[in-house]
C-alpha cells in the first residue's frame, strides 16, 4: 500500500513538472514566433495567402452562426422584456450581448474550431513529412516561414471576424424584432444607439477578440509545430488545439470582462 | 586529409540518453564521388546524415565539412554552410501547398534575388534534368512516389550544392523508377562535380552506382570497399548483407531468453 502512494504522488509531481515544462517550451516558442515574423512582414504576399485561408474561408461559419444567434437573442430578448413593456429595448440588449460578449467569444470558438484546427494540422502534417526538416536543411527557418505568418494571419483575421459577427448578429435580431414581431424600428435603432458606448462597448469587445485571436492562433501554432510526426500525433494535436483554445477563451474572457465591465459606465 | 577530401569524419559518437547509437565512426569522403553507407533497420545510418546535416550534436568527435567543424558553427554560419547542401528525405518531402515548380523554385526565391524570369528558366532546366519539365504545373499530390522523389531530386539541386545527401532515396519504387533515381544520382553527380551520400539498404541498386561502401551496423564500421570489394568479400557480415541472407552476423532472433524456458516446457517431456 505505502508502495502504491508513493506510485501516485510521484505520478502527480511528474505531471505537474511536466505541464510546467511544456508552458514554459510553449512561452518560448511564442516569443521565438515573435522575434522571427520579421519575414512575414517584408514579404507580406506569405500572410495574404494565409489570411484567404484562415479568415476568408471562416468566413461562412461566422456569417451563418452570426445571423442565428442574432436571431435567437432577438427571439428570447424580446419574450423577456416585453412582460416589463420594454420590448423597445430589445435592440439594445441584442447589440450590448453581441458587441461586449458574444461577438468575441463565439467568434473565438468557431474560429478555433474552422481556423485553429486547421493550422495545427497543416503544421503537424508537414512536420510528420520531413517537410520542416527539409526547410531546415535548405536554411530556410520554419518558425519564420511557416509559424510567423500563420501566426499573423490568424490574429489580423480575428478581429474581423468577430466584428462581422456582430453585425449580421445585429441585424438577425432586427430581422426577428422588428421585420417579424414588429417591434418599432425607429426606437429599436435609436435606442441601441443611445445605449451602446464606442469606448466603453465595442473598443473593449475589440481588444477582448484581440486578445482571443493571439491566443488561438499561438495555441493552434504551437500545437502543430510540436505534434508528434504520426497520425496519432496528428489527430491528438488537432483535438488539444480545439479543447485549449476553447477553455483559455473562456477564463480570459471571464478575466478581461472583470477588469473591463464593472457597472461603472 | 588531401585537398579532395569534402567530409570527414573522425571518432563520431552519439547516443540518444543511455542508448549508444553511433561508436566512432570514421570515413573519408571525396569530392565528386557517389558514397554509400548501408546497414539494417536501426543501425544509425540517418542518424549519420542528420550529425552531418547539423541538425543533432555529436558526443564525441566530429564532422569536417570543407575543412569546418559542422557542430562548432554558428547558426548562421550553419545556415550558410547548408546553402552549400541538400538532402533528399526519403519520401521527398515536397511542400505539399506549393507546385513542383514553385517547390524546385523554393529556395532561389528564399535565397537570391533572382529575377522571375531568370527563377523561370533554371526550374526548367532541372527539372527537365529529371525529366519531370512537363509536370511542372502538377501539385504534390498528382504525382506518383518516384515523380515525387524526382521532383525533390530537381528541388534539392536547385542552388547546385556541393553535397547533397539521399535517404533511403529507393525505398518503395517500382523497379523502373528504382533504376532512373539510381542513374540521375550517378549522373547529376559527376556532371555537377558534387559529392553524394547515399544512406539505403538496397545492396543490388546501390552497388550499380556508387564509388565507395560503408557498412555501418550496431553503431561501428562493420566493412568498407568499392563495390568490387563488397562484392567479392568474404567477410561473414558484408556476406550476410550483400545476399540477403536470414542469419549470420546479424541474427534472426531479437535476444531472449531459451525458448523452451519461455514456453515453461522445462522438464515436462523429460
Amino acid at each position: 500500500m505505502p508502495r502504491r502512494i508513493v506510485v501516485g504522488i510521484r505520478g502527480v509531481g511528474h505531471r505537474v513538472i511536466d505541464s510546467i515544462w511544456r508552458l514554459g517550451y510553449a512561452s518560448r516558442f511564442f516569443l521565438l514566433t515573435l522575434l522571427k515574423s520579421g519575414t512575414s512582414f517584408r514579404r507580406f504576399g506569405l500572410i495574404i495567402r494565409e489570411l484567404y485561408f484562415t479568415g476568408v474561408l471562416s468566413l461562412i461559419i461566422i456569417v451563418v452562426s452570426g445571423l442565428f444567434v442574432g436571431m435567437v437573442l432577438g427571439l428570447q430578448g424580446y419574450e423577456t422584456l416585453q412582460r416589463f413593456g420594454a420590448e423597445s429595448a430589445v435592440g439594445t440588449m441584442v447589440a450590448l450581448s453581441l458587441v461586449r460578449e458574444l461577438g468575441p467569444v463565439v467568434a473565438a470558438l468557431l474560429f478555433a474550431s474552422r481556423a485553429g484546427s486547421a493550422i495545427t494540422a497543416e503544421i503537424g502534417l508537414m512536420k510528420a513529412t520531413d517537410q520542416l526538416a527539409a526547410m531546415e536543411m535548405m536554411a530556410v527557418d520554419p518558425i519564420a516561414r511557416v509559424v510567423a505568418p500563420r501566426f499573423w494571419a490568424g490574429v489580423i483575421s480575428m478581429p474581423f471576424l468577430a466584428a462581422l459577427f456582430s453585425v449580421v448578429g445585429v441585424f438577425g435580431g432586427y430581422l426577428i424584432a422588428v421585420v417579424l414581431i414588429g417591434v418599432d424600428e425607429g426606437s429599436f435603432w435609436s435606442q441601441m444607439q443611445n445605449a451602446v458606448d464606442f469606448r466603453y462597448d465595442i473598443v473593449n469587445g475589440v481588444i477582448k477578440t484581440c486578445v482571443f485571436g493571439v491566443a488561438v492562433t499561438a495555441i493552434a501554432v504551437f500545437e502543430g509545430y510540436d505534434a508528434s510526426p504520426t497520425a496519432e500525433g496528428v489527430s491528438g494535436a488537432t483535438t488539444r488545439t480545439v479543447v485549449t483554445s476553447a477553455l483559455v477563451i473562456l477564463g480570459l474572457d471571464f478575466v478581461l470582462t472583470s477588469v473591463m465591465f464593472r457597472g461603472m459606465s | 586529409m588531401t585537398s579532395e577530401t569534402l567530409v570527414e569524419i573522425k571518432g563520431l559518437n552519439f547516443s540518444y540518453g543511455e542508448r549508444p547509437i553511433l561508436k566512432g565512426i570514421d570515413m573519408i569522403m571525396p569530392r565528386g564521388k557517389v558514397i554509400a553507407i548501408m546497414g539494417g533497420s536501426g543501425s544509425g545510418k540517418t542518424t549519420l546524415l542528420r550529425l552531418i546535416g547539423g541538425a543533432i550534436r555529436p558526443s564525441a568527435g566530429y564532422v569536417k565539412i570543407a575543412g569546418k567543424v559542422v557542430h562548432e558553427l554558428k547558426r548562421d554560419e550553419l545556415f550558410q554552410m547548408r546553402r552549400k547542401m541538400s538532402m533528399l528525405f526519403q519520401f521527398g518531402a515536397l511542400f505539399t501547398d506549393l507546385s513542383v515548380f514553385d517547390n524546385v523554385a523554393f529556395q532561389m526565391r528564399e535565397h537570391t534575388d533572382l529575377p522571375e524570369s531568370m527563377i523561370r528558366d533554371l526550374v526548367l532546366m532541372k527539372l527537365q534534368a529529371v525529366g519531370l519539365r512537363g509536370a511542372h504545373d502538377l501539385m504534390p499530390a498528382q504525382l506518383s512516389g518516384g515523380m515525387a522523389r524526382r521532383v525533390a531530386l530537381a528541388r534539392s539541386i536547385a542552388l547546385d550544392p556541393l553535397l547533397i545527401m539521399y535517404d533511403e532515396p529507393f525505398t518503395g519504387l517500382d523497379p523502373i523508377s528504382l533504376t532512373v533515381i539510381g542513374n540521375l544520382i550517378r549522373r547529376l553527380t559527376d556532371a555537377l562535380g558534387m559529392t553524394s551520400i547515399v544512406v539505403t539498404h538496397d545492396v543490388q541498386e546501390s552497388l550499380k552506382i556508387v564509388d565507395y561502401v560503408y557498412f555501418v551496423s550496431e553503431g561501428v564500421i562493420a566493412a568498407h570497399g568499392t563495390p568490387e570489394e563488397v562484392r567479392g568479400s568474404v567477410a561473414p557480415f558484408v556476406h550476410q548483407f550483400v545476399h540477403g541472407e536470414e542469419d549470420g552476423p546479424i541474427p534472426f532472433h531479437y535476444p531472449a531468453e531459451a525458448y523452451t524456458s519461455d514456453l515453461k516446457l522445462e522438464g515436462s517431456f523429460a
